[in-house]
C-alpha cells in the first residue's frame, strides 16, 4: 500500500460520514426549499420561488433575531470585559487558571437547565414576589425580552470572556510599563494601548456569541413563552407543527444567507477598524 | 473591579445554586423551601420515563463518542498527509460543520432521512421474502447517533489536529529512521502523544451529545432522550423533580469536564 493509498483509506470514513449526514442533508435541503408543500404537509417536487416569496410572512422572527442577537452579543461584551480583564492583568497567575476555568464550567453544562433556572427566577414567585415586598408591584419579567436577553446574557457569557481573557493574557505588560514611563495615566494607557490591542479578541468572542444566536431556539422558547420569537422558534414551528417542508427549507437557507452576509460585514468592520488602529500606531 | 468580578461570579452560580438548592426541598415548590428532603431524587430514579431517556441519552453519546473519536483521529492524522483540492474540500466541509446552527443541521437529518425512508421502506418490503414482515427503516437512536457523530467528528478532528500540528516531525522521521513500519511508528510513536487530545475529544464529544436538546429533538423520532423530556417537564410546569434531575445531569457534567481538564493538562505537559 503507497503512502497515497493509506491517506486515503484514513480519511474516507470520515469523508463518507460527513457527505451522508451533512452534505447530503443540507443539499436536500436547498432543494426542498424550491419545491412545493404536499397536502399532507411534506415535499412535492417543483421548481419556485414561491417559497421565498412568501417569506415576508415571517419577518418578525428575523426582525426580533436581527435586534436581540447583537444587542445580547453587545450586553455580553460590556458585560464580559472588565471580568477579562481583571481576570488576565490583574489576577496573580496562581489564581488565574482556577478564576478562568470557574468562568467557563457553566458553559459545558445543558444550557436547557441553566436557562430553566431563570424561569424560576424571573417567573412569578421568583424576583416580581421579592421586589413586590419592596413595594414594586406588578413587574412583569418572564416572558418578555428582557427576559430573553437575560438569558442570552447568562447562557453566552462564558463565551465572551475566554476570547477576550486571551488576547488579554498574550498583551506584552511590558507595553503597560513603557506607557506609564512616558507618562500616559492609567485611563489612557488602557485607552490607548490596552483596548485597541484586545479588539481582535472582542471580535472572536462577538463572532462566536453572535453565530450561536442566530440559530438559538431554547432561550426564547422557554423565557419568551411563544411571545418573543426567533428564526429558530418559527423553524420548529414549521418543521414540527404544520410540516412544511419546503417554507421551513426556504427560511433555514434564508437564515444561513444572512448569518454569511452579517458575518462577512462583520469581518470587514472588524478588518478595516484593526488596519486604522495599525496606521494610528504608526503615527 | 473585584467588587465587579465577584459580582460576576455570583451572577453566574447564583442560578445553579438555586436548582441545586430547590431539589432537595420537601415541599413540592420550586421557589419556597420547606425544610430538606431527597424525596424528589427518588422519584426521579424510580420514574421509568426519566430511566428510559437516560438510557437513551448514555447509549446515544457513548456511542457517537467513541465513533467520533476514532473516526475522527484517523481522519485527522490522514490530513496531515494530504494536499491540493480534496484536503482544501475536507477543511471547508469541517468548518460548515462546526458553523451551520444545530437547528438546520436537525432539521436537514430529518427531512433528508425520512425522504431516503420513504424511498427505501417499500423497496425493501418489495424484495422481502412473502409472509415475513420487512424490516422498517425509522427515526430513532440510529439517526440520533448518526447525527451527534457527525458533529462531534469535526470537534474531534479539530482537537487531534490541534495537537498534531503542535508533535516534533523530528519524532516520527527518528522512527521511520529506525526501520520502524508507518503503522508501528503510529502505534509507537504518534499515537501515545495524541492520546490526550483524542479522550479530550471523546469527552467533549460525550458531553455534548448528552446535553444537546436541539438536534435531537428533530431526529430522535419516537425515541426520548434527558434533554427532551427534561424540555417537555418544563413546558408542564415546574418542579423540583426536574431540579434533582437538572443537578444531577449538570453533576455529572462537571465531573467529566473536570476529568477532562486533568488529562489534557498532563498530555500537554508531557
Amino acid at each position: 500500500m503507497t503512502r497515497r493509498e493509506r491517506t486515503w483509506l484514513l480519511v474516507l470514513p470520515a469523508a463518507i460520514w460527513f457527505l451522508f449526514f451533512l452534505v447530503l442533508p443540507l443539499t436536500v435541503v436547498l432543494v426542498f426549499s424550491f419545491g412545493e408543500r404536499g397536502t399532507a404537509g411534506g415535499y412535492v417536487p417543483a421548481f419556485t420561488f414561491e417559497q421565498y416569496a412568501s417569506l415576508p410572512s415571517r419577518l418578525t422572527a428575523f426582525k426580533n433575531t436581527l435586534i436581540l442577537a447583537p444587542l445580547g452579543t453587545l450586553a455580553a461584551l460590556v458585560i464580559a470585559y472588565p471580568l477579562a480583564y481583571q481576570l488576565a492583568v490583574r489576577t496573580s497567575p496562581r489564581w488565574k487558571t482556577f478564576l478562568l476555568v470557574l468562568v467557563i464550567l457553566p458553559f459545558w453544562t445543558s444550557i436547557l437547565i441553566r436557562s430553566y433556572a431563570w424561569i424560576v427566577i424571573l417567573g412569578g414567585q421568583g424576583l416580581p414576589a421579592i421586589l413586590a415586598s419592596f413595594g414594586l408591584e406588578d413587574v412583569r419579567l418572564i416572558y418578555t425580552p428582557t427576559a430573553v436577553t437575560i438569558g442570552i446574557i447568562y447562557g453566552y457569557l462564558p463565551l465572551m470572556v475566554f476570547p477576550i481573557f486571551v488576547s488579554l493574557d498574550r498583551l506584552d505588560k511590558r507595553l503597560l510599563e513603557a506607557s506609564s514611563d512616558l507618562g500616559a495615566r492609567p485611563f489612557a494607557t488602557f485607552r490607548q494601548v490596552t483596548l485597541p490591542l484586545s479588539v481582535p479578541g472582542m471580535a472572536t468572542g462577538c463572532l462566536l456569541v453572535f453565530i450561536l444566536l442566530m440559530g438559538e431556539f431554547l432561550i426564547p422558547a422557554l423565557l419568551g413563552g411563544g411571545r418573543v420569537y426567533f428564526v429558530g422558534n418559527a423553524l420548529v414551528d414549521l418543521f414540527i407543527q404544520s410540516r412544511n417542508w419546503p417554507f421551513g427549507s426556504a427560511m433555514a437557507v434564508t437564515l444561513i444567507a444572512v448569518m454569511l452576509v452579517t458575518v462577512t460585514l462583520y469581518m470587514r468592520l472588524v478588518g478595516r477598524l484593526s488596519a486604522r488602529q495599525d496606521s494610528a500606531s504608526v503615527m | 473591579m473585584r467588587f465587579y468580578s465577584a459580582l460576576v461570579y455570583l451572577f453566574l452560580y447564583t442560578p445553579i445554586a438555586i436548582i441545586a438548592l430547590f431539589s432537595f426541598n420537601a415541599g413540592r415548590s420550586a421557589i419556597q423551601f420547606e425544610g430538606f428532603s431527597v424525596r424528589w431524587y427518588i422519584r426521579a430514579w424510580n420514574n421509568p420515563f426519566v430511566m428510559d431517556a437516560l438510557q437513551t441519552s448514555l447509549l446515544v453519546a457513548f456511542v457517537s463518542a467513541s465513533l467520533a473519536s476514532i473516526l475522527g483521529t484517523l481522519a485527522a492524522v490522514g490530513l496531515q498527509g494530504m494536499r491540493g483540492p480534496f484536503r482544501a474540500l475536507f477543511d471547508g466541509v469541517i468548518y460548515v460543520a462546526v458553523m451551520i446552527p444545530g437547528i438546520v443541521i436537525g432539521i436537514a437529518t430529518l427531512i433528508a432521512l425520512i425522504t431516503v425512508f420513504d424511498l427505501v421502506n417499500p423497496a425493501l418490503a418489495a424484495i422481502w421474502p412473502e409472509g415475513h414482515v420487512s424490516p422498517r427503516l425509522s427515526m430513532g437512536v440510529g439517526s440520533l447517533i448518526a447525527a451527534h457523530t457527525m458533529f462531534t467528528m469535526a470537534l474531534v478532528i479539530i482537537i487531534v489536529r490541534a495537537r498534531l500540528a503542535g508533535l516534533e516531525r523530528v519524532l516520527v522521521e527518528a522512527s521511520a529512521d529506525l526501520y520502524s513500519t508507518p503503522f508501528g511508528t503510529f502505534r509507537q510513536v504518534t499515537l501515545p502523544l495524541i492520546a490526550p487530545a483524542i479522550l479530550t475529544g471523546f469527552l467533549l464529544s460525550f458531553t455534548f451529545s448528552f446535553d444537546d436538546f436541539i438536534i435531537a429533538f428533530f431526529v430522535a423520532g419516537s425515541e426520548t432522550t434527558l434533554p427532551i423530556y427534561i424540555f417537555s417537564s418544563i413546558r408542564r410546569g415546574v418542579t423540583p423533580e426536574i431540579n434533582a434531575i437538572g443537578t444531577m445531569v449538570m453533576g455529572a457534567s462537571l465531573l467529566l469536564l473536570i476529568i477532562a481538564q486533568l488529562v489534557f493538562r498532563r498530555g500537554t505537559r508531557r
